[in-house]
């Protein structure tokens, strides 16, 4: 059984009809990348997954049971975490209030402290900003907080919704090189990127996402060497 | 009068803007709050306040009746009069909440105009039931606070300053709950929360918040506030009437917007700042424009030096007007 399984899901934003049937599977332990041009529907998909956005057909089944039709504040308590676009960042709250919220669920202080040391651990520069305001952050560190803060739930499935976006190319090998440490600590993870390149390294399999819809999807390794992803997400050579 | 006249009546003017700048902090509170997490303006909120004001003269009329008082302490009896009214407001701004705004926002509406008319025809309801609730209880609607030598007992002050003791108690209460407020808010798990969902309600709703919950909580926290002010203005002004709300209400959510609709610090200096520029301006304004402007201009004074302050600073003194890293 699939860690997760997205079944045939359309989902809308008004009238436009965003997601026209996006049907993948993630395995417990994979690096799953989502890869596509701006506007093709990646973000959707892991809304849809999360349950910021609701499908209006299909299903989303997590560890064997639907969840689409739960709301996004429950989704999150079953073990997803999601690494929002654009990080968003609680900006008028500090670092550490930045990760508590992250830790909501927790009712024992001692884990929520524990978990806030962790991220601390992986992130040092956080913990020398733990007092400043969320909104002076620049973007590499809110990037980190993004991810600590969904790591403070301790899921078992991680959405990250453009990592690199914006950041300096040091920051991006950075970010890239916490997700694989992540995922080789047990994290399962489904990452949507712009940076196909770099997503397709790490990644164990891809999805290439066309408009709302799938078109091509196979092993990282394998799709990186096709001659039509080179040319369209590669930069060809 | 003379100048030397006009300073001698300074401290007293003072402290009479004191009481009521507090009052008014603590009705801006409950519209500042349900702002930051809705960007509404709860309109009804004047009468919640209002409500609250009721409550309290229900509990003085109840159980201190000074034929057979069920509380003989003028203290005790104001104190279960806070809590009831505290309650009592709380609950009726969570019921306005679930019942009039909760079914329109899970509509998924866009239009802000749509809550807001809602939010004017429930302040309008709560009048009416309010009245029809006076007229069949006391067969007026203009009703009476008790008044009690305790409470009215006066005490003087340096610089010819004369303060009751119900003044006294203005002062307490609304600096506990304005220490309770900002700790509640600052430090609570729940006051966290509301910040979160007054940030970014999405992003709260990924972190395992409930945004309905949080809104439901806000609204019983700003209802509580109102109610507790409600009974301290009923104090303050003793006659109470459906339509007391109004006014009151209205300078609060001024207050709310003189310091930065949204920001709670600036809700409680906003409302101190109105509370002094009303009693000011209710002094001096006589004697300054040799009796051309009574003091019956007050209103008209004090929303005139917040336009000017508002042409300066449109964000209010505390708001934010910087657009935010994303």
């Amino acid at each position: 059984m699939p860690l997760l399984e997205v079944k045939d899901i359309h989902t809308y934003y008004g009238h436009i009809h965003a997601l026209k049937g996006v049907s993948l599977t993630v395995e417990e332990g994979e690096i799953v990348t989502l890869i596509g041009a701006n506007g093709a529907g990646k973000s959707t998909t892991l809304r849809t997954i999360s349950g910021m956005n609701k499908p209006r057909k299909g299903e989303v089944v997590y560890q064997g049971n639907p969840i689409h039709k739960l709301p996004a504040d429950k989704i999150v308590g079953l073990g997803i975490g999601h690494v929002p676009e654009g990080r968003r960042i609680f900006p008028r709250m500090t670092v550490e209030e930045n990760l508590e919220m992250g830790g909501f669920l927790i009712r024992d202080p001692k884990v929520l402290q524990e978990r806030k040391e962790q991220a601390f651990t992986l992130f040092p520069r956080l913990a020398e900003r733990r007092n400043q305001k969320g909104g002076t952050l620049s973007g590499g560190e809110q990037q980190m907080l993004a991810i600590g803060r969904a790591l403070m739930q301790d899921p078992k499935l991680l959405l990250m919704d453009e990592p690199s976006m914006g950041l300096a190319p040091v920051l991006v090998d950075f970010i890239f090189e916490i997700i694989q440490k992540l995922n080789q600590q047990g994290k399962t993870i489904l990452l949507v990127e712009q940076n196909a390149r770099l997503a397709l390294q790490i990644a164990h399999r891809g999805y290439v996402l066309q408009t709302g819809q799938l078109t091509m999807s196979g092993p990282a390794k394998e799709l990186a060497a096709r001659p039509e992803i080179q040319e369209a997400y590669l930069g060809g050579h | 009068m003379t100048v030397a006249d006009l300073f001698a009546i300074l401290p007293q003017t003072l402290l009479e803007g004191l009481l009521l700048g507090f009052v008014y902090a603590m009705v801006a509170l409950g519209y500042t709050m349900v702002y930051g997490v809705l960007g509404l303006i709860n309109f009804a909120h004047s009468e919640v306040f209002m409500i609250g004001a009721v409550i309290g003269l229900e509990v003085f009329r109840f159980w201190g009746n000074p034929e057979s008082p069920v509380i003989a302490n003028p203290f005790l009896l104001l104190l279960v009069a806070l809590i009831f009214a505290a309650v009592g407001s709380g609950i009726m701004a969570v019921l306005v909440e679930r019942f009039a705004y909760r079914p329109l926002r899970k509509r998924g509406s866009k239009n802000i105009l749509v809550p807001m008319i809602t939010a004017i025809g429930v302040s309008f309801l709560l009048q009416d039931l309010t009245r029809i609730y006076a007229a069949l209880r006391h067969n007026e609607f203009n009703m009476q606070y008790r008044t009690y030598d305790a409470l009215n007992q006066t005490f003087e002050l340096p610089f010819q300053t004369i303060i009751q003791v119900k003044g006294i108690i203005i002062i307490v209460v609304s600096i506990l709950m304005l220490i309770g407020l900002t700790y509640l808010v600052n430090r609570t798990k729940l006051g966290k929360a509301i910040r979160a969902v007054s940030q970014d309600m999405q992003t709260a709703s990924l972190m395992g918040i409930n945004p309905d919950v949080i809104i439901s909580r806000t609204f019983l926290i700003g209802g509580s506030l109102g109610g507790v002010a409600g009974v301290l203005f009923g104090l303050l002004y003793t006659n109470v009437t459906p339509y007391s709300g109004v006014l009151p209400g209205l300078k609060a959510f001024t207050s709310a917007v003189l310091g930065g609709i949204g920001n709670i610090p600036g809700a409680m200096v906003g409302g101190l700042i109105l509370g002094q520029l009303e009693t000011l301006s209710g002094t001096y304004l006589p004697f300054l424009t040799n009796g051309n402007f009574g003091t019956e201009y007050k209103d008209v004074f004090a929303f005139l030096t917040l336009v000017l302050l508002l042409l300066f600073r449109p964000q209010g003194i505390f708001g934010q007007n910087v657009s935010e890293k994303v």
